[in-house]
């Protein structure tokens, strides 16, 4: 009888020590934990032109804090738009209704964010709210593909005549940047 | 032409023994049910498996995420970014070196003492002796084997990779001195759950390929001296070639 309570009290405790490493595996090393174990929070959404490489998981910061992560990325049809759902931690409740939220990328290459600068206002933004000031993802191919055309244009004019057409549509959908260029500045 | 013969011989043998290995899994699927109302007997086989592979794989664990941290140390100063230490050893450790490594250990302490031991059962006519007593030894001494490593493996490379992942920040955060927050927070930022579960598939499919290379080897061993050594040599051999490979193919799976 006592050898094999000893050999049970080893088989339990094998057991409890495997699970207590899954568990830890599990909420410790990734980012989401059980969903009980999340602190309470509120959803906002906000509509980009064009999100870029941003992730579900990626961090929404402000002043560099990080205050809630990207839950869900979403198109809409009817005014073809990308629709990011951030989900906020609740301690952070008083984010001004006209504040703007951005896309900005770590470092020279790495993944993207949502950077939100405060506004003005007095009322502050609840549960399901939308953020109306939005700036999309800046595209690194957009950009050299815009100075391309901007330098073939102005080293000749009667030639670039016949180029212009080509990167016409490329400049109708990048229409927000050179806005995005002069607010950065 | 003899040459040729004796290559084709050989081909129809390896896929002979190959289809006799799936039919023992099968059958010891089909019995598994019934052997879990015994739960005694496979607790038993948990112990032995997975408790007494504790210390060594604890050990190699921390050696390992040891290892891990004073080399990922080294490679990412040269590029600056010695705060993805954390990432780097927590991702190579949760999908790859815990569930292989723990395998390949699994194989070497537990898969040889289950094949010596049904090897030895075999030559000393203790199956045999089963048998004419109307008691199944698959039933009442197979299953409860594989079932316990099968059971005792992803439990086991779960410990090997949180031990691994304390090792490295041993070196690198104690030693080498990175910072402790970025080393935990780039982890948590860029593991993700996919990983994790990754990691137990393999571990389970690597106790499912162990256990049942051991058990096989053993059951169907040569009832001499020489062949109960041959069954465990056999085992930790096959078992090696079969973990390696079965690896490739879950990865390019999972990618």
């Amino acid at each position: 009888m006592g050898k094999s309570r000893t050999l049970n009290l080893g088989t339990g405790t094998f057991v409890l020590l495997g699970f207590a490493a899954l568990f830890f595996l599990t909420t410790q090393t990734t980012s989401r934990g059980l969903p009980f174990m999340s602190p309470p929070h509120y959803d906002l959404t906000a509509k980009f032109d064009n999100v870029g490489d941003l992730k579900v998981g990626s961090p929404v910061s402000m002043s560099g804090v990080e205050i809630g992560r990207v839950t869900k990325i979403d198109f809409d049809e009817s005014d073809f738009k990308a629709v990011v759902v951030l989900r906020i931690n609740a301690k952070y409740s008083q984010i001004p209704t006209d504040s703007d939220a951005s896309i900005y990328t770590q470092g020279l290459l790495g993944g993207k964010f949502i950077g939100l600068t405060a506004g003005g206002a007095d009322t502050y933004l609840k549960d399901k709210d939308q953020i109306d000031f939005t700036q999309s993802a800046f595209v690194l191919e957009n950009l050299i593909g815009q100075v391309l055309a901007n330098f073939t244009k102005s080293k000749a004019d009667a030639p670039a005549a016949d180029a212009a057409p080509a990167p016409a549509p490329a400049d109708s959908k990048a229409a927000g940047k050179p806005k995005a260029a002069e607010k950065t500045k | 032409m003899n040459a040729l013969r004796e290559l084709w011989q050989s081909l129809t043998d390896s896929l002979e023994k190959l289809g006799s290995v799936i039919q023992f899994l099968l059958r010891l699927t089909a019995n598994s049910p019934r052997a879990l109302t015994r739960f005694d007997l496979i607790s038993q086989q948990i112990f032995n498996c997975g408790a007494l592979s504790l210390v060594i794989i604890m050990l190699s664990g921390l050696f390992v995420g040891m290892v891990l941290g004073l080399q990922g140390y080294d490679l990412l100063q040269r590029f600056g970014s010695e705060e993805a230490l954390g990432e780097a050893a927590a991702i190579g450790l949760v999908k790859e070196l815990g569930p292989v490594v723990t395998a390949l250990l699994f194989a070497g302490r537990a898969g040889t003492a289950l094949a010596s031991e049904l090897g030895l059962m075999r030559a000393t006519d203790q199956i045999s002796a089963m048998e004419m007593m109307a008691v199944d030894p698959i039933q009442r001494v197979v299953v409860p084997r594989f079932l316990g490593g099968v059971i005792a493996m992803p439990l086991l490379a779960a410990i090997f990779s949180v031990i691994g992942i304390y090792g490295a920040q041993l070196v690198g955060v104690q030693i080498m001195g990175v910072d402790a927050g970025s080393f935990w927070s780039q982890m948590r930022a860029s593991v993700t759950l996919a990983d994790v579960n990754e990691g137990i598939v393999k571990s389970l499919i690597f106790g499912v390929a162990c256990s049942l290379i051991a058990v096989y080897q053993g059951y169907y061993a040569t009832p001499t001296a020489e062949g109960v050594g041959r069954a465990t040599t056999y085992t930790v051999v096959t078992s090696a070639v079969v973990i390696l490979f079965l690896d490739y193919l879950i990865t390019a799976a999972f990618l």
